[in-house]
């Protein structure tokens, strides 16, 4: 064995390389200086987010367990450029809240290793690499969710997390092995190999795939998700908004593509139910939030919905819509998640009422959510337009009319409530609104990416070409 | 051969609005006015450039001038149909380019005098920056979508500085109305557009325009209602052509576009953005030429030469000298469309399109001459009116000879540069057309008299007692209107017929004599008479409109047009029909809606105990969901 061949492990040796780094320095710098480590960790995941986008073979290691391809690789970067919007969008709560507690080193770690076990989930060629990566993913995230100890609402939420997590994967590996029992294999290729439609394989998959719905929040596997994402750190829920629920539809879309092809008139219209329930359902309890984390966590329900759409087609189509779409969603939420984050670092504000006037106030946060929420409801020229009306196309490709006739009837749900916090910025008056502030520079150029990101993403067409040449991997 | 700097001819005003519109307030307004001129200057360089290296070194290849493209694709619709972004380079861009470059710079330098001390100073040179961004985007255009896109952006910097003097309520209302007859007159570029699109599935210019092309080989392929689909896509897109180059009847906002300031009437509404529509004639020729036997062409030599008569008549009455320049400015259109009309393809039976083209540039010259001229006036004596001016060539030399000059070359005088433009459109009419040659003629005489009407009454007939004394405007006003005097006078031995063609092969052309005596005899006969009623102030003139009585009322009302239009928009369109499907509106497709909205809060507000709070709820809802989809799929719904 030749151990360059490690090297096809670069995201996952340099991230474990940045995690044990700060284990050594949380021990070895003096407790007045911890709040270095949050720059410290902020440029090392930078420059681990920039090597990553240097090329890399195509290849497996261990036997088949672990594999890489451009695609793989581009999704890893997806989520990369993520974690590091969010990493500056919390550096300010971090510094302010969360240092003089001595705790700061502990979430980098805790959320670094979750992405680790994304990396290993995504990468993963059989399933015990892919169990191992699903349990690091989460088990980090619980602890997460219960970050702000004081808080009661927190540890609630982490509780609340780390017992649906659990059901989930219980229900996942249950699934895992009455696959296995059919097939005899765990490794997907040769799984690939011997597939059929019978009723233990159905049920099997059927189980496999409610597992991982819990982590897309799809329904009727979404109920955790309002109440972790309200009591949870900010950070951590924008984190399980998009990271999680990306690399979930990621590894989904792969294996649905690869090894459960030859299910597809099983899961199609499996698909199809659920897609219609999640929009619905997202959208009318979204409706009614009046909390802006509960409001956008139907709204990320809803939006997981929609990706549906891109999955049922089952072309090459259909992936490179649905990667496509993330990107475009993960810099939207994330806009939307960093106002709702700054605005509530400073003033603790999280009601849909204290946005009431804000544009008078702070004209330039109120411009970001405007353009993240125009971008999440699809209105053009942002880039959720472009994501939402590309994966119409691929499930309109595959005949599904009525399906997307019923998903343009969600966006336009969706788009009554979205409008109603740019009412409630840009129109209503308050008799004291949030005062004016000024963010630090983390903060800001956490927005400005992820402005700048809705606003190009959408028009620079070489992107979704590249995308589409990836994609091809999956056919 | 390398022509990817050009790209930098559009970008350089784009970055200069950008810049002059963020820092508005922070610019100070003479700085602001020097960053546009030496954007345009760096602008002009490039396209002289271009035009040295298309004409002279690069472009001809064994005679024939090459269309260069070099082009990026910005959007696929399917594998074969494409938006690209791009630059094209073939003798009419680049001439365009040169058109465009002069006029504009010589409007930026003009215009630091003009709108001295106006308030929006910083934002005027920013629109003129976007306005000269859209207008260079749109003369190199690669594809009919490409054009369209910067179609519009010239749409709407135009209505930005119609409206500039967004206090006067009139100001406002013409910008509107020449945005809203214009954009209906796009509508009809659009749909053309598109039928191009699905039946030729190619938007490019080079692709349509071979004439041993699919497209132009396979017109007759679809009919529809008696014609060729591509006939009716060519004839749809004229009608755009002819919204923006004010052709009748969609020439009603280009008089009351001259609300906006003056450099703006000389840049915009003279010299390039209405000759867009001759452009895109031109840039689409072979299509008119060889699809149905030129059945689009046809009309549009007619629609020209109707308008060329239409508006020189109503010239003649107006009192207000920026109208009579305005329809002037339509009739001289006119002209150039007919040309068009009128052409044929291959050598010298090609002679109307490059007439047309000539007389695009030396109209460009000595219509923005005139246009500043007029300015420069108006700039003295505080008014747009005859009855306020005369006598004005003892106070301001410079503008009357320069205005005497453009007058002459308007007028077809021997040896200017419109004489030699003019001539030609006559000769490429009189080979073709009889009928529309007599229309040229009579045009050439009506121009002649009315352009010398105004002279006159500007700078001759009465002496006016003036408040103020009236003063020569400053250089910055007068360097352009002599170096557009000397273009006006000297641009007409430039050899066109070498460098711009229908088939791009160079042809020799000649002066046709007897012709082009005609000519001058019918404009010398406008110019004498002009100076019998007007040199000197007496009642002739009103003698004469007392004769015409009511045609010379109907003419000076400009034939009513506008009181149709609003007979038609007003009674008809919105108390007729739109009142009703407003009801139609309001009670069915609102009423449905707000029934499905109400509907959603009531389901929403029943399903919200779903989300109990409980954890144990969730795992048994989760339990649940798993087995039912399991009994579905499984016992239920296998196939």
């Amino acid at each position: 064995m030749n151990f360059s061949n490690f090297l096809i492990m670069r995201h996952e040796i340099l991230l474990l390389a940045i995690t044990l780094l700060l284990l050594v320095g949380e021990i070895f710098i003096p407790k007045n200086k911890k709040e270095s480590l949050v720059h410290l960790a902020i440029f090392l995941f930078g420059i681990h987010t920039a090597v990553g986008f240097l090329q890399l073979d195509e290849s497996t290691l261990f036997g088949g367990s672990f594999r890489t391809n451009n695609l793989i690789n581009f999704f890893k970067n997806i989520l990369n450029v993520g974690v590091l919007i969010i990493l500056l969008q919390s550096a300010d709560w971090l510094q302010e809240k969360i240092v003089n507690q001595n705790r700061g080193t502990e979430f980098f770690i805790l959320l670094f290793s979750s992405l680790l076990g994304m990396y290993f989930m995504i990468s993963s060629g059989d399933f015990l690499m892919f169990y191992i990566g699903l349990e690091l993913s989460t088990l980090p995230v619980a602890a997460l969710a219960a970050f702000e100890v004081s808080k009661r609402i927190s540890s609630e939420s982490g509780i609340k997390l780390i017992l649906s997590a659990a059901l989930a994967s219980g229900v996942s590996l249950f699934g895992i092995s009455l696959l296995y029992a059919t097939s005899g294999s765990i490794f997907f290729e040769a799984i690939i190999e011997v597939i059929t439609a019978n009723n233990l394989t159905i049920l099997g998959f059927i189980l496999f795939f409610s597992g991982l719905s819990f982590k897309i929040s799809l329904v009727p596997f979404h109920f955790w998700t309002a109440d972790v994402y309200e009591g949870a750190p900010i950070s951590v829920a924008s984190y399980l908004s998009v990271i999680s629920k990306g690399a979930a539809v990621f590894i989904l879309m792969i294996l649905m593509f690869t090894i459960f092809k030859p299910l597809m008139h099983v899961w199609e219209n499996m698909v199809y139910v659920i897609a219609l329930a999640t929009m619905f359902i997202g959208n009318l309890f979204a409706l009614r939030q009046q909390n802006m984390k509960r409001f956008l966590a139907f709204s990320s329900i809803a939006q997981a919905g929609f990706i549906l759409l891109g999955l049922i087609s089952g072309t090459q189509l259909g992936v490179a819509t649905i990667v496509y779409f993330v990107l475009i969603y993960i810099f939207s939420n994330l806009a939307a998640f960093g106002v709702v984050q700054a605005i509530s670092l400073k003033t603790g504000k999280e009601n849909m009422n204290d946005y009431n006037g804000l544009y008078r106030t702070n004209p330039n946060l109120s411009l970001v959510m405007l353009l993240a929420l125009f971008s999440l409801a699809g209105i053009p020229p942002v880039a959720g337009f472009f994501g939402k009306f590309f994966l119409f196309t691929a499930a309109a490709s595959k005949g599904y009319y009525l399906l997307v006739f019923l998903a343009v009837v969600n966006v336009t749900i969706s788009l009554y409530y979205y409008l109603l916090v740019i009412r409630a910025m840009f129109i209503r008056k308050n008799e004291n609104p949030i005062p004016f502030f000024k963010n630090k520079i983390y903060m800001r150029l956490g927005l400005i990416i992820t402005v700048i990101g809705i606003l190009v993403l959408g028009l620079y067409s070489p992107l979704y070409d590249y995308i589409y040449e990836l994609s091809s991997v999956l056919n | 051969m390398n022509f990817t700097y050009i790209i930098l001819i559009p970008l350089i005003p784009l970055a200069v609005f950008f810049l002059l519109g963020i820092f508005n307030q922070k610019i100070k307004p003479a700085v602001s006015g020097y960053i546009g001129v030496a954007g345009l200057l760096t602008s002009g360089i490039l396209s002289f450039y271009t035009a040295y290296q298309y004409f002279f070194v690069h472009g001809k290849v064994a005679g024939v001038y090459q269309t260069f493209v070099q082009k990026t694709t910005w959007m696929n619709f399917t594998d074969t149909l494409a938006i690209d972004m791009g630059v094209l380079v073939d003798p009419i861009s680049v001439m365009m380019l040169i058109v465009v470059s002069i006029i504009s710079l010589m409007v930026h330098i003009y215009s630091r005098g003009y709108m001295k001390g106006d308030e929006g100073y910083t934002k005027f040179f920013a629109y003129l920056g976007l306005f000269s961004f859209s207008i260079f985007g749109l003369v190199l255009a690669t594809n009919l979508f490409q054009i369209y896109i910067f179609w519009e952006l010239v749409g709407v910097s135009s209505y930005l500085l119609i409206g500039y003097y967004y206090t006067k309520p009139s100001a406002v209302s013409a910008a509107k109305k020449a945005f809203i007859v214009t954009r209906f007159a796009d509508l009809g570029f659009l749909i053309g557009i598109l039928i191009i699109g699905y039946y030729t599935g190619t938007y490019d210019f080079e692709t349509l325009n071979n004439p041993e092309g699919s497209a132009i080989l396979n017109w007759a392929a679809t009919s529809f209602m008696g014609l060729s689909a591509l006939t009716w896509a060519l004839i749809l897109i004229f009608i755009g052509g002819a919204g923006k180059s004010a052709m009748f009847p969609l020439h009603i906002w280009l008089p009351d576009a001259m609300e906006g300031p003056t450099p703006v009437s000389a840049l915009i509404h003279a010299a390039t953005m209405v000759v867009a529509g001759v452009y895109l004639v031109a840039r689409l020729f072979p299509m008119y030429y060889f699809i149905e036997d030129g059945f689009a062409l046809n009309i549009v030599a007619y629609v020209g030469a109707f308008s060329s008569l239409f508006a020189a008549i109503i010239a003649i009455t107006q009192t207000d000298i920026k109208r009579v320049l305005a329809f002037s400015t339509m009739s001289q259109l006119g002209y150039m469309m007919l040309a068009l009309g009128v052409s044929g393809y291959e050598g010298h039976d090609g002679l109307g399109y490059m007439a047309s083209m000539f007389h695009l540039f030396t109209h460009a010259m000595f219509k923005a001459l005139l246009f500043l001229g007029a300015g420069s006036v108006i700039h003295a004596v505080h008014s747009n009116y005859l009855k306020d001016m005369g006598g004005l060539r003892k106070y301001m030399p410079i503008t009357n000879v320069t205005f005497l000059i453009a007058a002459l070359s308007i007028a077809g005088f021997p040896l200017t540069a419109g004489f030699f433009s003019k001539d030609e459109i006559l000769v490429a009419a009189f080979e073709h057309n009889k009928l529309i040659y007599g229309v040229g003629v009579l045009v050439a005489g009506l121009t002649a008299f009315y352009m010398f009407r105004i002279y006159f009454g500007i700078f001759w007939g009465k002496n006016t007692q003036y408040k103020h004394t009236p003063h020569e405007s400053p250089l910055s006003m007068t360097i352009p209107l002599i170096i557009l005097a000397f273009l006006s006078l000297f641009s007409g031995f430039i050899p066109f017929s070498e460098l711009v063609t229908a088939d791009r092969i160079g042809f020799e052309a000649h002066l046709n004599y007897p012709l082009a005596a005609i000519a001058v005899t019918v404009g010398l006969i406008g110019i004498g008479l002009a100076w019998v009623f007007y040199k000197k102030e007496n009642d002739l003139s009103d003698k004469f409109a007392n004769v015409f009585g009511p045609f010379y009322k109907w003419a000076y009302h400009k034939f009513y047009f506008d009181e149709i239009y609003m007979f038609v928009t007003k009674k008809i369109l919105f108390n007729g029909i739109a009142g009703n499907i407003a009801k139609f509106d309001k009670k069915i497709v609102d009423g449905t809606m707000e029934g499905i909205g109400n509907k959603t809060v009531v389901v929403s507000e029943k399903i919200k105990g779903m989300q109990s709070g409980k954890v144990q709820d969730y795992a048994f809802a989760f339990i649940a969901g798993v087995v039912v989809l399991a009994m579905v799929f499984i016992y239920l719904w296998t196939n």
